[in-house]
């Protein structure tokens, strides 16, 4: 019993936040990634982009609220989410033809346009300031938990209690899909394929007669979806503000060259390595001991190999390491 | 004369400005945002000769400007003996042991070669070395953090005169770069970009966090000063008869004796917070003139023509048998001492040391678009960065206050429109700061004032 009761409690506090966060970081590590493949430059406005499509999809959520339109049980921001995702390309498309395409053409050495790409990072930034302002705002309605803590214990009969959000389920089904197609698109279709020679060897690729026009256009459309799509249901999960988003954007990037940058399933489960690995660090794992050792030698600390307040080393650390020892990333993506 | 006319120019309008802010708003207003400047200054200084003589991306300014201001921490408090007491001895055995860490791994580096073996020994000594570390330290930093929280809970300083801690500043800066430069400097200009970035933010979290060391969160504020006090100034004999002196004109003016006096007072206290920012301005301007000097010099020696030659093509210049990687690391270090200065000096004016406020888009973004604005490879181009970009961070609130007035004259005061634009005046400064950078990337790739590419 008291086996069963520890991986309960690894479950209720490891596993499934971990599983929820690692998606959310996924789906900002893929277009990371894709933008380093296909464009070639780190994009510094990754966490920002997130927090732009996150505050359109709350200000419809808004929207819709008032105009009483609701999913019942689902959160309204679901239905937002596509309308959120618009705008963003919207913007991204803008940004591209007023900004970037002029170093792409005159084509500048990366580290020019990462520059840009800060210079885009503060615009960005302003804007959603400037709309939403920097509060942490809460935009989940619905129904919260699809089990409780409760209702586990009275179900199994155990000590520990197992608490699954409904955003935890969302955010893991949404991520599911958006990825399956991403892949499906990516290895399957004609555009998809382009893409992936682009990415690999330009010249060739421009060779063969593909549109690098075409390329990049629908690399922005597919970062902004993920974006998106990502900043929504960490929103929807935690809770959104701005500064927060920015800060993702560490760990972001931290998956992106774990998995192998330039390679979008790398960073897929680079996003996953990196929230389990925070988590499996920072957690304090007394009580699980607890419950596994025999009550003699019960240990008195906390346990915690690294206070919470270090979850950024933990993501660096395994950065370095990984570039120390597999300089093109865990799973192969382009070497550095 | 005549080239570097456009240099004065630029330098005379900006000083115009600052004088300028003086008559409109105030010239305390206008000494602090001269005196940040300053510190702006030696900010770019330092990462414009990392990226602009060696094109090397260093995105953890913030990490270094933070260990600068822990470094003025620890040179001038005095030391919490309670505290030494209590947990000392354990404090420096962990430093030893991790002195003993390092030693023995660059021993295991040495001997053996590159083989699994040698990664799980290094692995070995690195997980001991934090269990022990963990088991020692772990009741020594509860005892000192239960020494007086409210006021102490830390080990304190050396209690040493503060202008010290500008020179550990850098000593501490510097060593840090040099780890991670070790560790970081053969990555891809883009990568280390993203690697010195995160140093940085673990940088800010263990400042935050080790309350031991610098109390954390809990702030360090009352840092003794460089310069007098307004207190003691302003019953100083000489000072207030240097204020009248200044102040003759509109004195003689008056004839009713209380008037005059309370007038008087009421000078001397101004004066007394001019009197001290200019004491900072002047000591700050020391500071920027000699690294001026300095980097001038160096960037016109042949240390650095072979910089610069590094930087245009490695290899080209790895063939002619200079150490791209040994050059590389001794210009990480360099510029990285020289931000530690900064931070020293900030925390210097500032009197207190606050590792909350350390934040990457203040820190460190906006010394890029400095370094970036003023132009990459020209001292002078990265020092006018500083002013003007500083100059406009500050100046952007009533700038955007003035402009949304102007747009929205037409529409009445309780518009909400107009209300929600003022209410979110402060983050104009981002919109401006974004597109100044990206139009001078586009317009003016090489900054203001660019490099001076001398003609053979």
């Amino acid at each position: 019993m008291d086996i069963i009761n520890a991986i309960v409690l690894l479950l209720n506090y490891i596993f499934v936040p971990a599983l929820s966060y690692g998606s959310q970081l996924a789906l900002g590590a893929i277009f990371v990634s894709l933008i380093y493949g296909i464009l070639r430059f780190a994009y510094f406005t990754a966490g920002d982009l997130m927090s732009f499509g996150t505050m359109f999809t709350i200000l419809f959520t808004w929207y819709f609220q008032s105009l009483g339109i609701s999913l019942g049980i689902l959160p309204t921001a679901l239905l937002a989410i596509p309308f959120g995702i618009i705008i963003t390309i919207l913007y991204v498309l803008l940004k591209d033809k007023l900004v970037f395409s002029y170093y792409r053409t005159k084509k500048s050495p990366p580290v020019q346009l990462a520059m840009v790409s800060i210079g885009t990072m503060f615009v960005t930034q302003a804007i959603v300031r400037i709309i939403i302002g920097p509060f942490d705002r809460r935009f989940f309605d619905g129904e919260k938990f699809i089990l409780k803590a409760n209702e586990f214990k009275e179900m199994t009969g155990l000590n520990e209690g197992l608490t699954i959000k409904s955003t935890q389920v969302i955010t893991l089904l949404v991520t599911i899909i958006v990825v399956s197609i991403l892949f499906w698109f990516l290895n399957k279709t004609k555009t998809g394929k382009s893409m992936r020679a682009y990415s690999d060897n330009e010249d060739l690729a421009l060779l063969s007669g593909i549109d690098p026009k075409k390329v990049v256009m629908i690399t922005w459309v597919i970062a902004a979806i993920l974006a998106t799509i990502g900043g929504a249901l960490y929103g929807l999960d935690k809770s959104f503000k701005p500064f927060t988003y920015f800060n993702n954007m560490l760990p972001i990037f931290a998956a992106a060259i774990v998995g192998g940058i330039g390679n979008p399933f790398g960073a897929f489960l680079g996003g996953y390595v990196i929230a389990f690995s925070e988590i499996l660090v920072t957690y304090a794992y007394r009580k699980f001991f607890i419950y596994l050792l025999p009550e003699s030698i019960e240990p008195d600390g906390l346990l915690q190999l690294l206070s919470t307040d270090y979850k950024f080393a933990v993501s660096f650390s395994i950065l370095v390491v990984v570039l120390l020892f597999r300089p093109s990333g865990i799973f192969k993506g382009k070497v550095l | 004369m005549r080239e570097n006319l456009n240099v004065i120019a630029a330098y005379v309008i900006m000083l115009g400005l600052i004088i300028l802010v003086g008559f409109l708003q105030s010239w305390s207003v206008a000494l602090s945002i001269l005196c940040f400047c300053l510190i702006s200054a030696v900010m770019t200084m330092g990462a414009n000769i990392q990226w602009g003589y060696a094109g090397l991306i260093n995105f953890g300014i913030m990490g270094y400007t933070a260990l600068g201001g822990l470094a003025a921490v620890l040179v001038s408090v005095p030391p919490v003996r309670e505290a030494w007491q209590v947990g000392g001895l354990n404090m420096i055995l962990c430093a030893f042991l991790i002195a003993l860490m390092v030693f023995s791994i660059r021993f295991i580096i040495k001997k053996y070669n590159k083989s699994n073996k040698r990664n799980y020994g290094i692995a070995l000594v690195i997980i001991t070395g934090l269990v022990l570390l963990r088991l020692i330290s772990g009741p020594a930093i509860e005892s000192i953090e239960a020494v007086s929280p409210a006021t102490t809970g830390f080990l304190g300083g050396m209690g040493l005169p503060i202008l010290f801690s500008w020179i550990v500043g850098a000593f501490f800066a510097g060593g840090l770069a040099y780890v991670i430069g070790k560790i970081a400097l053969g990555l891809r200009a883009d990568y280390l970009a993203i690697a010195t970035l995160l140093i940085s933010e673990i940088v800010i979290a263990v400042i935050k966090h080790e309350d031991w060391l610098s109390r954390g969160v809990k702030n360090v504020i009352g840092l003794k000063r460089p310069v007098p006090y307004e207190i003691d100034l302003q019953t100083k004999e000489w000072f207030i008869n240097l204020v009248a002196k200044f102040n003759q004109g509109t004195l003689n003016l008056i004839t009713d004796i209380t008037e005059k006096e309370q007038l008087l007072k009421q000078l001397v206290i101004d004066g007394s917070t001019v009197f001290v920012k200019l004491c900072f301005a002047g000591l700050f301007t020391v500071v920027v003139i000699t690294l001026l000097i300095i980097t001038q010099k160096a960037l016109y020696s042949p240390w650095g023509r072979m910089m610069r030659a590094i930087r245009d093509n490695e290899e080209a210049a790895n063939a002619m048998g200079k150490n791209v990687v040994k050059q590389h690391l001794l210009i990480f270090v360099l510029g990285s001492a020289i931000v530690g200065i900064a931070g020293a000096m900030m925390v210097t004016y500032d009197g207190l040391f606050t590792p909350g406020s350390y934040r990457p888009m203040r820190y460190t973004f906006l010394i890029w678009v400095m370094v970036i604005v003023g132009g990459s490879g020209n001292n002078f181009g990265a020092i006018l960065g500083g002013f003007a970009v500083w100059f406009l961070w500050i100046e952007a609130a009533p700038i955007a206050l003035f402009l949304i007035n102007f747009f929205t004259s037409g529409l009445e005061e309780a518009n909400a429109f107009r209300v929600h634009l003022i209410d979110s005046i402060p983050y104009f400064r981002y919109l401006m700061m974004g597109i100044g950078l990206l139009l001078i990337m586009r317009y003016r790739p090489k900054g203001i004032l660019p490099e001076k590419i001398r003609q053979v």
